[in-house]
């Protein structure tokens, strides 16, 4: 293979020993002058959350600086698009944040919708919001778990996960997938919501905000747990903004925007709901809105279930997807903050290009602001605490 | 260790000096940021009042594959037809093309056009979203008075679409979101391979990791970045892979041969 | 021959004082034995608890309810392939799990398990304890220095740091115990067994002494005990999810169970000071208030009927069991150890055995709750952060130390304080 071609590579990815290429910033002063350490975090590390490789330089255990480095988990999912009809490639978005699949799939379906300038019946959005809240529920459930078991407190996550598979058991029921569901088609829903799938949702609902309440305390008042996350982390709404953090960081830092609320897609803007948010944008006020969160979501879900309309669940689009020229940004309020699908049609039934907006990716960026001057503890914590799933930040 | 004696920074040929014009202007950009953010909810179409003051805009969203549309041309006007003709036609489907690339006016746009007049290329909404077309000459600068004066404050996304037919190859997409507005605006320019563009991170911070995504699955490259290098790609990737050009059945092939020693089965 | 081992049972000194080294041999063959069996147990134990605290079930595949599931373990270990990376300092690595076991298991020397059950019974027992103790940091930072890593370096620096400085708030709480033991009586001991007699002379296990500063120098030093240990919530020299593995990260193999031996070891030889120290070592409960042949023989019962209620549940189990084929090994494999427990159950009956043997149950058993508190932390707390660790070592508990010591020497000083003043006044 010659220099030039495509796929050449100078030199290894699995040269952990390089930093030379790194920018670590050489301008801070170490205590008593000593030798700076640079430690390789990653990408096998139990809590990096897959395959992010963090280098950090330290001073003793103090952070001067980070450099994320990303990719490992990178599949190529835009040039996938480009290479798949626009129904083939709503699988493959799944498989982006894994963790909250449903979401991205509603993501997608608006988007190539918007593009078609079809809109879902109503009893599909109804059924469309009540999978995506319950996806929600079980992403921050994920996030709990894995934040708490980063600081160190085991229990939370198996009691999360308890729970959780309560909101799988639904998705498996409804269509046939736990994790990467393919839950919806583009123009609507291609089930009919099960026999017994409003006892179902409201079952969990009932049963779920106790169990939210068994988190909290295990938590929220826990005073290692408060001293850990409390002051750790913190970013300002300007730097929340600058940086294009959204999501409940975002609100965290006393913003108060949602899309859901602030662009209103599907049947959002039917139902009641609060926007949590924190006042110091630190971890532990992510980790109080994130709980909030949870609960808000319950009570949409109980709305949409209450109201679920009858009448079809799909619109009617050709059996041959082809949307006309143009392009579109369509963006949803996924678990972790605005993803966002921009999609360029040339009038074929392939997309021309497929852009996602990966909210993971960018609220990752703020990592290096984040962790500046704590220690390598809290640097586990942030990791956490931003909630970033790697197939969604490499897609 | 086998790449020693290699250069350590091959994925960076051009951009060794990079120098912004208006790089000093970053700090002043993150000072005027303002604190008190309220987004208005539940109204994404503030600005959807249309005046009819300006000329129609060509309705034209030739904006695929053709060769047309050649950069410097003044854009105020109506522009020659000829490509929005020849793309439809091409193609056998009888039935009317979807929406039309509607004439986007407000006050936002009449500010913008009173002082750039043929900048600005094209202010338009299709299916309700906004978006401005620009040289790419005076991008920075429109780009910086969306943050500061008109408070876009929030760059969404920055991305790029490769159209090797086309002179001007890349379409280079910013999405904006104001929290004051509520509003989202689609800023795009077309700029050719070896064109540069300055960087953006003076004006949102966010805006360094999105361009070094560009510019590595693009190669797109942007003058004044901190740390343009490969971002998803490993470094010492050769070729850019979001390209139209970038041959993934080769590549495969020979990254099989070489790195597993067998045939590919692609 | 029998007579010999009779004579000696029915002797009241330990090996030590009796001046034999065969006996003493014995007691480390039995001592080493035990504490590798109660390490092995504690695996299991610790796996099924924490198990149960987070609504699963643990081993269960490896015998009836994992009951072998630690024998696996070990097994493993032992076979897998023993790799010292080729950086490490190759005589460091391989010394430092070494060190690291040694120390851990040559505390036992002088934990009293009863009168007669120790090994010897050395004069300067509680400092010797703290001393051989100590050097098991000294392991550590070897381990950690050696492997040429980040991780263990950083681990082994973090442990060091949190020895140090929770050793001096432990010594403090300890001097507190030793206080009592010479306030009043005037007769002082560093001996472990004289620290437990003392306790039974005075009538009252030292947490209660001097309520609330008994109570008070057991706290400190139960804080101090589990950082001394690496145990959550201070295990940040083996942070798992943030340094991989601490201080072992290089190691695998026997190389690793070894640490992990010298881990369980440790814990059991703070808990054995601690109970010494606080609780009253090997006495029973009560020996003064309940006492008379009745209540002697009751509680002499004790250990008997321990084994034969989990002798009862195993076979409870065994007949819980699901009769299927294919579940018939665990059945059978379940219903002996059960009756292997009653069995021994019934050994501990017999009146010359249950005599001796009740010391020993009474120590493991307080030994077993702190056992129990250190699931019980692992399965609740979060862990702290390094310089938290150090607030909390420093600014908490060292000042609390020190002003409990200050306090128990002045109030054991009271009578002599108020003679005195009595004597001064007109």
């Amino acid at each position: 293979m010659g220099e030039n071609q495509p796929g050449y590579r100078e030199w290894t990815m699995s040269d952990s020993t390089r930093t030379d290429y790194l920018d670590l910033d050489t301008k801070d002063e170490t205590f008593l002058d000593a030798t700076e350490l640079v430690l390789n975090m990653g990408p096998q590390h139990p809590s990096t959350h897959g395959v992010l490789r963090v280098i950090l330089k330290l001073d003793g255990e103090k952070v001067l600086g980070t450099e994320c480095v990303i990719g490992y988990l990178h599949r190529g999912v835009e040039k996938i698009g480009e290479n798949r009809t626009y129904a083939m490639f709503n699988p493959y978005v799944d498989r982006m944040d894994y963790v909250a699949s449903v979401s991205n799939g509603l993501g997608y379906c608006e988007a190539v919708e918007k593009l078609l300038n079809v809109e879902a019946p109503p009893r599909a959005q109804y059924i469309r919001v009540i999978l995506t809240e319950l996806c929600r529920i079980a992403s921050h459930q994920v996030w709990l778990g894995t934040h708490a078991l980063d600081i160190g407190a085991l229990t939370p996550l198996f009691y999360c996960f308890r729970d959780r598979e309560e909101i799988l058991k639904i998705f498996e029921k409804y269509c046939g997938a736990r994790l990467t569901t393919h839950a919806f088609r583009i123009g609507g829903c291609i089930y009919e919501a099960y026999d017994g799938f409003e006892q179902d949702c409201q079952k969990f609902c009932d049963a779920f905000l106790p169990k939210l309440d068994e988190y909290e305390e295990l938590l929220t008042t826990n005073r290692i747990w408060v001293r850990r996350t409390k002051g750790v982390g913190i970013l300002n709404p300007e730097d929340c903004i600058a940086l294009g953090v959204t999501g409940p960081v975002l609100r965290a830092a006393g913003v108060k925007w949602d899309l859901r609320r602030a662009q209103p897609y599907e049947a959002y803007k039917d139902f009641d709901f609060e926007i949590p948010t924190g006042l110091n944008g630190d971890t532990y006020d992510r980790y109080l809105v994130r709980i909030e969160e949870m609960r808000q979501s319950v009570r949409i879900i109980r709305q949409a279930v209450e109201g679920l309309p009858q009448g079809p669940i799909m619109a009617k689009v050709p059996k041959v997807i082809k949307p006309p020229v143009g392009e579109i940004y369509h963006s949803i309020e996924a678990p972790k903050g605005e993803l966002g699908y921009f999609i360029v049609s040339d009038g074929s039934t392939q997309p021309y290009r497929v852009r996602v907006r990966p909210p993971s990716f960018v609220n990752l960026q703020a990592l290096d602001k984040m962790v500046r001057g704590l220690l390598v503890a809290d640097v586990v914590a942030v990791i956490g605490t931003l909630d970033i799933v790697l197939g969604e930040v490499d897609r | 260790m086998p790449d020693e004696t290699k250069n350590p920074n091959p994925v960076l040929p051009e951009s060794e000096a990079p120098t912004t014009p208006q790089s000093g202007q970053a700090g002043e950009a993150d000072a005027s940021a303002s604190s008190s953010v309220t987004p208005a909810a539940g109204n994404p179409d503030t600005s959807a009042e249309q005046s009819v003051s300006l000329p129609a805009k060509p309705e034209a969203a030739a904006k695929l594959d053709g060769p047309a549309k050649p950069v410097a041309a003044p854009a105020t006007g109506e522009k020659p037809a000829a490509p929005v003709a020849a793309k439809p036609a091409a193609k056998p489907a009888p039935k009317p093309e979807g929406p039309k690339p509607e004439p986007w006016d407000s006050d936002l746009v009449g500010r913008l056009r009173s002082q750039y007049g043929s900048g600005i290329r094209e202010a338009s909404t299709y299916l309700g979203q906004k978006y401005l077309v620009l040289d790419s000459t005076i991008l920075y600068e429109i780009l910086l008075r969306m943050r500061n004066d008109e408070l876009f404050d929030y760059c969404v996304d920055i991305t790029a679409v490769h159209y090797p037919k086309r002179e001007a190859q890349f379409d280079i997409i910013y999405v904006l979101y104001s929290f004051h507005h509520n509003e989202r605006v689609r800023i795009k320019s077309y700029i050719k391979e070896d064109e540069h563009l300055p960087t953006a991170v003076g004006i949102w911070e966010t805006a360094n990791w999105l361009e070094r995504e560009v510019y590595d699955m693009f190669g797109i490259v942007f003058d004044g970045h901190p740390d343009l290098k490969r971002i998803l790609m490993p470094d010492g990737w050769k070729g850019h892979p979001l390209r139209k050009d970038y041959p993934i059945l080769q590549q495969d092939q020979e990254w099989v041969k070489i790195n597993l020693g067998i045939e590919s089965g692609q | 021959m029998f007579d010999a081992i009779t004579k000696y049972l029915s002797s009241a000194t330990t090996p030590g004082e009796a001046g034999s080294i065969f006996w003493a041999t014995i007691y480390i063959l039995i001592i080493t034995a035990g504490i590798s069996l109660s390490v092995i147990a504690m695996n299991w134990l610790e796996r099924k608890i924490l198990a149960h605290m987070q609504i699963r079930l643990g081993p269960m595949r490896v015998g009836p309810h994992g009951l072998l599931q630690p024998f696996a373990d070990a097994l493993k270990l032992l076979i897998k392939e023993d790799i010292i990376p080729a950086e490490a300092d190759k005589l460091v690595f391989w010394s430092a799990p070494v060190v690291v076991t040694m120390t851990a298991f040559t505390t036992f020397l002088v934990v009293p398990f009863g009168r007669t059950h120790a090994v010897t019974d050395m004069n300067i027992g509680i400092l010797f304890m703290l001393g051989v103790s100590s050097l098991g940091v000294l392991g550590i930072i070897m381990a950690g220095w050696s492997s040429n890593s980040h991780y263990p370096l950083m681990g082994s620096l973090r442990s060091s740091a949190q020895m140090v400085s929770y050793e001096i708030a432990m010594g403090l709480a300890i001097i507190c115990a030793v206080l009592m033991t010479s306030l009043q009586t005037g007769t002082g001991t560093l001996s472990m067994i004289g620290i437990v007699e003392a306790q039974a002379s005075q009538h009252t296990w030292f947490i209660f002494k001097f309520f609330p500063l008994g109570f008070l120098a057991f706290g400190v030093f139960a804080i101090a005990m589990v950082a001394e240990t690496n145990r959550a919530p201070f295990d940040l020299p083996e942070a798992e999810s943030e340094l991989v593995a601490g201080f072992h990260t290089e190691y695998s193999g026997f190389r690793w169970s070894l640490f992990f031996l010298a881990e369980y070891a440790a814990m059991l030889a703070v808990s054995s000071i601690a109970v010494t120290l606080w609780l009253g070592g090997w006495m029973r409960p009560f020996p003064n208030w309940l006492s008379g042949s009745i209540w002697n023989l009751a509680f002499s019962l004790f250990p008997a009927l321990t084994l034969f209620v989990l002798a009862g549940l195993c076979l409870l189990g065994t007949a819980r069991m699901p009769k299927i084929p294919q579940m018939k090994i665990q059945t059978v494999g379940l219903g002996i150890f059960g009756l292997l427990l009653g069995f021994i159950g019934l050994v501990l009956i017999i009146p010359g055995v249950r005599e001796r043997v009740q010391d020993i149950y009474w120590f493991v058993v307080k030994v077993a709750f702190f056992m129990y508190m250190y699931i019980w932390y692992r399965g609740t707390f979060p862990r702290y952060r390094f310089d938290q660790l150090m607030k909390v070592g420093w600014k908490v508990l060292l000042p609390t130390g020190l002003a409990v010591l200050i306090a128990t020497a002045l109030w054991g000083l009271l009578p002599q304080i108020s003679s005195a003043i009595v004597g001064v006044l007109p």
